[in-house]
């Protein structure tokens, strides 16, 4: 990983020229992408396409084999998974690895703000799958970071759960205004969520596209026309009018 | 549930077993040649304890089981988490335990004779040998099926080496340690039966191969009972730990089955 420096210019994230090959597969050919402090990135993409490899690049949990990558020293990472520690109760789930003595106290707090604070004490088998994803949403943000990294943190939630989660997390990130990722192969929450959306392709960004204010919301007519013009991007022929991408 | 009453008939069999026994053998239809009443083996406890031999011997048996096993649980769960957690130890260790372990424990026992004698030393390595393996493999297996995704967090949220032991790698491994140490308490007591049978001079194992050469039926039953009682006690003692230790896990939390 290359060495966590602010990057000039106010973006938070910068990359340049990553590649990254696993056997003879190259997943990522000249990638450049940046992202500023406070900015909501929205990365698309069908399945293998190389999305999730950057996103762990990102967090520091693969080393590329070209380019540069800039990132902020505080980053965390929210997985598809809630990966919570069953054998510690949730509060210490939250506060794990932070030190000093106001670790609980903190970590009460982040609960409360996703809205758990009846679940401090309790044992992460107890809790539902959507409560699970928002006690590892706390875990993320008790730690202030300055990249939020959210690798299809909804997919598995269903349908109802997922549109409470991003009211949520839209709620607290306008709080903390970290630079977001969030990697996704679901287009309306993309179109939702970010300021910007990209789409990914052969290893490298196809096409990038400014979310505007008009079309976070759903059914209007920006909103329409901004997820024809991803789904196309993505080769997906809009046969109906709910047609998500695999 | 059902109307049957299962837990209460679960004990009532045993007992009816056991009255059963005791009218058998009062009848005259059990010889005492060949199995006492109960009430026989019980009075002859009540006598040996009277004087001294019992808890003499019990205290000599707990003493050798207790050495073996702390010794063979002291180095499986060292030499296990030594190669859970390094590749290096994983490389030299692992497959001579392999290959060690596939020799029956039992199987060895006329070389622990040969190289022990008769004395204490045999009798605790025999032990010692049965309770390593079942904690040494246990451990290994505990540690690789931790979660990976788990070790990534542990890494995403800054934690080092010692920490990620201390909270993901040894709580995660532990359901599968404590298995180990129940098969390690099994094992050690197999081991203690058979180490008594040779040529020891104190311990419920000589009191029973001194009481074979006398016909003294009631003492060899005795004897019997209590490698059972010990037995049971030992699968309690595990239990309660997994009670204890494994409150998280949905199998051991209080109130489930």
């Amino acid at each position: 990983m290359t060495a966590p420096a602010a990057a000039p210019g106010g973006a938070e994230v910068q990359i340049r020229g990553l590649t990254r090959v696993f056997g003879d597969r190259t997943v990522l050919t000249g990638l450049d992408l940046d992202i500023r402090r406070g900015e909501f990135v929205a990365l698309i993409g069908h399945s293998g396409c190389g999305k999730t490899t950057l996103l762990r690049l990102l967090a520091g949990l693969d080393r590329p084999d070209g380019g540069t990558v800039r990132v902020p020293p505080a980053r965390m990472v929210v997985f598809q998974e809630h990966r919570l520690l069953p054998w510690r109760r949730v509060w210490r789930n939250v506060a794990i690895g932070l030190r000093g003595k106001d670790a609980r106290a903190a970590a009460v707090r982040a609960l409360a703000e996703v809205g758990l604070a009846d679940h401090v004490d309790s044992w992460p088998r107890t809790l539902s799958g959507g409560e699970a994803q928002r006690v590892a949403l706390a875990r993320a943000l008790v730690r202030e970071p300055q990249l939020l990294l959210l690798d299809e943190p909804f997919a598995a939630l269903d349908a109802l759960t997922r549109i409470k989660m991003h009211a949520l997390v839209r709620r607290l990130i306008a709080r903390q205004r970290p630079a977001v990722l969030l990697v996704t192969h679901d287009v309306d929450e993309a179109i939702l969520l970010a300021d910007r959306v990209v789409a990914m392709r052969g290893g490298r960004l196809a096409a990038e596209h400014p979310v505007p204010a008009e079309a976070t919301r759903r059914g209007s007519p920006e909103f329409a026309r901004l997820r024809a013009a991803l789904l196309a991007e993505l080769g997906v022929e809009e046969a109906a009018d709910d047609v998500t991408v695999p | 549930m059902s109307r049957f009453p299962h837990r209460t008939v679960s004990w009532l069999a045993p007992l009816a077993l056991l009255a059963l026994w005791e009218g058998a053998a009062r009848g005259g239809l059990l010889s005492d040649q060949v199995l006492p009443a109960p009430s026989t083996v019980v009075a002859t406890a009540a006598d040996l304890t009277a004087d001294g031999e019992l808890p003499r011997h019990l205290l000599a048996s707990l003493r050798r089981a207790a050495t073996g096993f702390a010794l063979g649980a002291a180095a499986g769960l060292g030499l296990g988490v030594l190669v859970g957690l390094s590749r290096i130890a994983e490389s030299l260790i692992d497959r001579s335990v392999q290959m060690v372990r596939a020799v029956p424990f039992l199987a060895v026992l006329p070389l622990v004779i040969v190289w022990f004698g008769v004395g204490e030393g045999g009798k605790v390595f025999l032990i010692a040998l049965g309770t390593g393996f079942p904690l040494y493999l246990n451990t290994v297996l505990g540690i690789r099926q931790i979660d990976p995704k788990l070790l990534e967090m542990s890494r995403v949220v800054g934690q080092g080496r010692l920490e990620r032991v201390r909270w993901v790698i040894l709580p995660g491994a532990l359901p599968s340690i404590l298995g180990g140490l129940r098969l390690a308490l099994t094992h050690a007591w197999l081991a203690l039966v058979i180490a008594e049978t040779i040529g020891a001079t104190e311990g419920i194992g000589f009191m029973a191969t001194n009481a074979r050469e006398f016909l003294q039926v009631d003492v060899i039953v005795l004897v019997v009972l209590l490698y059972a009682l010990i037995g049971i006690t030992c699968d309690l003692l595990a239990r309660f730990l997994e009670r204890r230790l494994l409150s998280w896990h949905a199998s051991y939390a209080p109130g489930s089955p």
